[in-house]
């Protein structure tokens, strides 16, 4: 049972921003933007133009009704959009449109890892709302001497889910927020690789304060440092006996430090009232067969796949942590073994990816099955099989190809067993101390066999076969008892192997 | 100069479109009406002479028409009668820009108006009154008085106004012009800068019944960049017919009470009469709400007025005045941009949508609207049209009423009701009081003015108040 | 009643610089306005539904196509009514 000693509570509203639509939520501006120029992806509507009017993208209340289902909420029959009166420079109207009354979906819940086992985190609501544009600040936003408008982002549009505070840790909201990232990712309505395409404002309490707003935050790395920050700094303004009012503040990501934004604009009052140019939606009948859309969720995707497949759950919470990359396991582990197609792609393939920021589209689901195939095989080492994946990374190709180009082909066993046999008797010595207890001495054994392969070995079994043939005097080690041994002196040193060995190195002329 | 859509048309045809335009234009230029904030010139005249080398065809080719200053118009400077709209020229065309455009008009100026169309005499503007053409010391009544002194007073054939609660049919009163207000949703607002969205409507002024038909007919219909845009084409000149026998009229009495000037009330009795003598029916109608209608409409329109003006912060387009920070330039923008009236409609409505006073006045003038929508829904099971004033009196004097914005207000009593129930409605000339113009309102179902332009038809042809015009203009 | 200081908090909160002489002028036009609307406390309204939109309409969309007709605007006219441009970029006052 986690205790939370300091009475942390956190609430995280996360903005989700649905830019896998062709176009905006009240216009037809084109949501791809974000190479482009400032200002180059806006008309009258989401640049508030005097006289333009919105008109609702449908897509965007279908999606809304998705990530709804997705986060167990109800969807409402009837929903309206009401304008939000606060001024900002990124708000060209001066209101946001947002939901208010009737959001279009309310009361659900994510499950997550919590500090003592899983936490149930309610979902109060998930309203769709405008995008307003972006801010450039010279510096800081407390010291820059202009503010800069790029209304590109302006309309794009947002899923606000608003969760109950019912995390209490900032572990526990990083892990909100990966599992929201999964669940939404899932839906096939937003990248969250693109920049801004998730953003949190937190709020946190601690025992005996009032809660503190944050905004400003762009990462979840930078969600966990804020609160983190936070949580220090209001412990620090009550053990000097302060106050911890209620106001809002600013992520520095740089500095990783929040700072009061206490300004006369404090005094909120966002006066909602329904937005006169746009009709109520009566959205009934919708939730149903968009939930026949809806695909296979990662929770139940995760205990499929351990049952199914008899994978480990870290490997099975790790595949369908995303959607393309459960697919793609999925797919694999169809036509090769679940198992070390499991490995393989959790523990092999996913961290080279994430090392260059790729995802799973970077790679081909019949280089993975030519992979396995060739490990299965034997026709290739495991270092081979890492070396295949990362090359097809970096440089393309296909797996036959680039083991013809750096002869990964396996080297079969009796050539390792020659270039064994051949390293210690052209390094007798070595061979001696090894066997007089000095296993530090097998390391420069191991190094000729391997450049004598010419790297082609598989480096754990070239050791295998020399300490086979140095403990045991034969290779395979089999019914060691049964092997008669004989000491054999090489060129003035004495080594002891086993008959068959000794035989082969006189036939071979070494001795 | 004052002709009907087909005499211009003759004109056109037997010599140029740019002349026509260029008379008008000439005739502006020496006008102390004040009726335009800017004329378009060059362009004007450019457009006409492409009409006349292309033939190009349309029910207004070539025809000149004059636009309220709130309605977008591409590379014309469209300000609201704003300082803090000054310069703006729009990037866009308002819907009913495209439709005239390729109708053939030629847009020949912006018309004066009330800062922002709050206001009932066009007094209100930054670029000074308008002047009533029969009265020079009077108001044309507003907020789009200068479409309709610039119809009144010869300047332009045809114009389009604004009707938030009575902005075409007052001035159309006043100035002795015919001004029609559809219903909610007939005509696009994609374009027409906001005052108040669930009240207004863009609408026509002409000279005649059949020439704010015509116009009706270009400018009226479905368009999807509107999402209360209703997708209903109907062609109303088809509908113009001397004919009321049967009509049945509502004559609901609380729009004759205190207040309306005896002249008044004797012209609209006497058009009734008319009326009732061509054919129709009369009988009384009681509208119980009707004495709310003004308060409602007031709490209504500022509310939704105080966030739709929000976006003139100076940062995009219009006045910016020296930057300190943004919130308290911001503040300063609009403090030296905006006149009185707009500031006082703003932080009143801003006021009836604050935390504490949002239901005691936002939500209960919305319920009031309910049951004022309900008077007219009764009173339409009976009859099929309610005529009343359109004005409680004539055109009052310039600077008379401006300092009280009460007494102004009540100005609005006979029409407000109308936008709250969202219903058509059209003002036409029906006496005089002293020489100045009386206007009978028509009043009629939603989506049924077909019926109203048909009655408001019927009582031109058969008196001749309209063909009345101002002396020495 | 607005008082002086809930005019000052209302011009705040409608971005409207008020002079003193300006609360000075408003307060008691902006009062008698009030006062006539207290007209609305006459009316039964109990369970009577505000009307937001005056025509029953609902359900009004658009498809997620780009729009052809009224579509983006160019960065040049986007920018053409601006006091202050730089880099492409409307520019504000600072924020703090
Ligand atoms: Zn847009």
């Amino acid at each position: 049972m986690y205790d939370n000693p300091d009475g942390v509570m956190i609430g995280l509203e996360v903005h989700v921003q649905l830019n896998k639509l062709k176009t905006k939520v009240f216009c037809g501006c084109v949501t791809d933007y974000h190479n482009d120029p400032p200002n180059s992806h806006v008309c009258p509507v989401c640049l508030g133009l005097p006289g333009s009017m919105p008109v609702i993208n449908k897509k965007a209340v279908e999606a809304a009704i998705k990530i709804g289902l997705a986060l167990n909420c109800k969807v409402e029959e009837h929903t309206q959009f009401y304008r939000k009166n606060y001024y900002y420079p990124d708000l060209p109207k001066g209101f946001q449109i947002t939901q208010y009354d009737f959001p279009i979906s309310s009361g659900g819940y994510v499950m997550i890892e919590g500090e003592d086992g899983e936490l149930r985190v309610g979902i109060t609501r998930a309203h769709m709302e405008e995008d307003p544009g972006r801010l450039v600040h010279e510096g800081t936003i407390d010291k820059s001497k202009y503010t800069l408008i790029d209304y590109n982002r302006s309309g794009m549009a947002l899923i606000e889910i608003v969760s109950d505070p019912d995390m209490r840790s900032p572990k526990e909201a990083r892990r909100y927020l990966d599992k929201l990232r999964n669940i939404v990712g899932y839906l096939d309505v937003f990248d969250g690789n693109l920049e801004g395409a998730m953003r949190v404002d937190a709020n946190i309490s601690i025992m005996g304060g009032q809660r503190a707003e944050i905004k400003n935050i762009s990462s979840f790395k930078g969600a966990e440092r804020a609160l983190l920050f936070e949580i220090v700094r209001q412990k620090n303004v009550l053990r000097r006996g302060g106050v911890v009012v209620q106001e809002t503040r600013h992520f520095d990501e740089a500095r990783e430090i929040t700072l009061s934004m206490r300004t006369k604009e404090e005094a909120h009052d966002y006066r909602y009232f329904p937005e006169p140019d746009l009709v109520p939606l009566k959205i009934s009948g919708w939730a149903p067969a968009i939930k026949e859309t809806l695909p296979e969720l990662p929770d139940a995707r995760r205990m499929r796949f351990v049952e199914q497949y008899g994978i480990k759950d870290d490997h099975a919470k790790a595949l369908t942590s995303e959607l393309k990359l459960a697919i793609f396991y999925e797919d694999v582990a169809k036509k090769a073994d679940p198992k070390t197609a499991a490995v393989w792609v959790c523990d092999v393939l996913k961290g080279e990816l994430n090392y260059r920021d790729l995802t799973v589209e970077a790679f081909k689901k019949e280089h993975m099955l030519s992979v396995l195939e060739l490990l299965a095989g034997r026709k290739i080492t495991e270092d081979g099989a890492v070396d295949i994946i990362r090359t097809l990374l970096d440089k393309g190709g296909s797996p036959e190809e680039i083991i013809k180009e750096k002869g990964l082909v396996i080297v079969a066993g009796d050539i390792v067993e020659t270039a064994a046999l051949e390293a210690i008797v052209e390094n007798p010595q070595a061979a001696a101390d090894y066997q007089a207890g000095k296993v530090k001495a097998l390391n420069s054994l191991v190094g000729v066999v391997m450049k004598k392969t010419k790297g082609g070995a598989d480096a754990r079994k070239v050791r295998e076969v020399l300490i086979a043939i140095l403990s045991d005097g034969f290779y395979p080690p089999i019914e060691r008892e049964k092997i008669e041994k004989t000491i054999i002196k090489i060129g003035d040193v004495m080594v002891e192997v086993s008959k068959p060995i000794a035989n082969l190195l006189k036939k071979m002329g070494y001795v | 100069m004052w002709a009907s859509i087909n005499e211009l048309k003759e004109k056109i045809h037997a010599g140029s479109s740019e002349e026509v335009v260029a008379e008008y234009l000439e005739r502006i230029g020496r006008s102390k009406l004040n009726a335009f904030i800017s004329t378009s010139g060059e362009s004007a005249i450019s457009r006409a002479k492409e009409i006349d080398a292309n033939d190009i065809e349309g029910p207004l080719a070539g025809i000149p028409v004059a636009i309220k200053d709130n309605i977008s118009t591409r590379c014309i400077q469209t300000t609201c009668a704003s300082n803090i709209l000054k310069g703006y020229v729009p990037p866009y065309d308002a819907h009913v820009i495209e439709r005239l455009k390729k109708a053939g008009a030629v847009i020949i100026g912006k018309t004066n108006m009330d800062e922002f169309a709050m206001g009932t005499s066009t007094e209100t503007s930054f670029y000074g009154a308008t002047k009533n053409p029969w009265d020079m010391e009077r108001v044309p009544g507003g907020s789009s008085g200068g479409s309709a002194a610039a119809v009144a007073g010869g300047e332009a054939p045809i114009a389009l106004g604004s009707d938030t609660g009575g902005s075409v049919r007052c001035p159309a009163s006043f100035c002795g012009v015919v001004g029609l207000k559809p219903t909610y949703g007939v005509i696009s607002r994609y374009g027409l800068i906001a005052y108040a969205n669930s009240l207004e409507q863009i609408g026509p002024f002409a000279t005649s019944v059949r020439d704010v038909t015509t116009l009706f007919d270009v400018v009226a219909g479905y368009d999807p960049r509107d999402s209360t845009s209703v997708d209903k084409e109907v062609n109303y000149s088809s509908s113009l017919e001397n004919n009321v026998k049967g009509l049945r009229i509502g004559v609901p009495e609380e729009y004759f009470g205190e207040g309306t000037d005896e002249k008044v009330e004797k012209a609209v009795r006497d058009s009734i009469n008319t009326l009732e003598e061509l054919g129709a029916k009369t009988t009384t109608v009681k509208m119980p709400h009707t004495k709310y209608a003004l308060a409602a409409y007031y709490i209504i329109a500022m509310s939704e007025a105080s966030s739709n003006l929000a976006r003139f912060d100076g940062m995009r387009y219009g006045l910016r005045t020296e930057d300190s920070d943004w919130h308290t330039t911001f503040s300063q923008v609009r403090a030296s941009g905006f006149g009185d009236e707009v500031k006082r409609r703003i932080l009143l409505g801003t006021y009836a949508l604050s935390a504490g006073y949002h239901d005691k006045y936002y939500l209960k003038a919305l319920k009031v609207r309910t049951l004022i929508k309900q008077d007219f829904e009764r009173a339409f099971k009976d009859v099929d049209v309610l005529i009343t004033p359109t004005m409680p009196y004539p055109a009052f004097k310039l600077g008379e009423k401006i300092d009280d914005p009460i007494s102004l207000y009540l100005a609005d009593v006979d029409t407000v009701p109308i936008n709250l129930a969202g219903v058509p409605s059209i003002s036409v000339p029906c006496g005089f009081s002293g020489g100045l113009p009386i206007g009978l309102q028509i009043i009629g179902k939603h989506f049924d003015e077909a019926t109203i332009l048909r009655a408001a038809y019927t009582f031109e042809e058969n008196t001749d108040f309209h063909t009345k015009r101002p002396e020495g203009m | 009643m607005i008082t002086r200081k809930d005019l000052t908090h209302i011009g705040w909160l409608s971005r409207l610089e008020l002079s003193e002489k300006d609360i000075e002028k408003y307060t008691p036009k902006l009062n008698s306005v009030l006062d006539y609307f207290t007209e609305l406390d006459d009316v039964d309204t109990e369970g009577v539904p505000p009307t937001y939109h005056v025509l029953p309409l609902s359900n009004v969309f658009r498809e997620d196509e780009v729009s052809a007709q009224g579509g983006s605007l160019t960065q040049e006219e986007a920018l053409s009514n601006a006091p202050k441009t730089q880099d492409g970029f409307f520019k504000a006052p600072r924020m703090m």
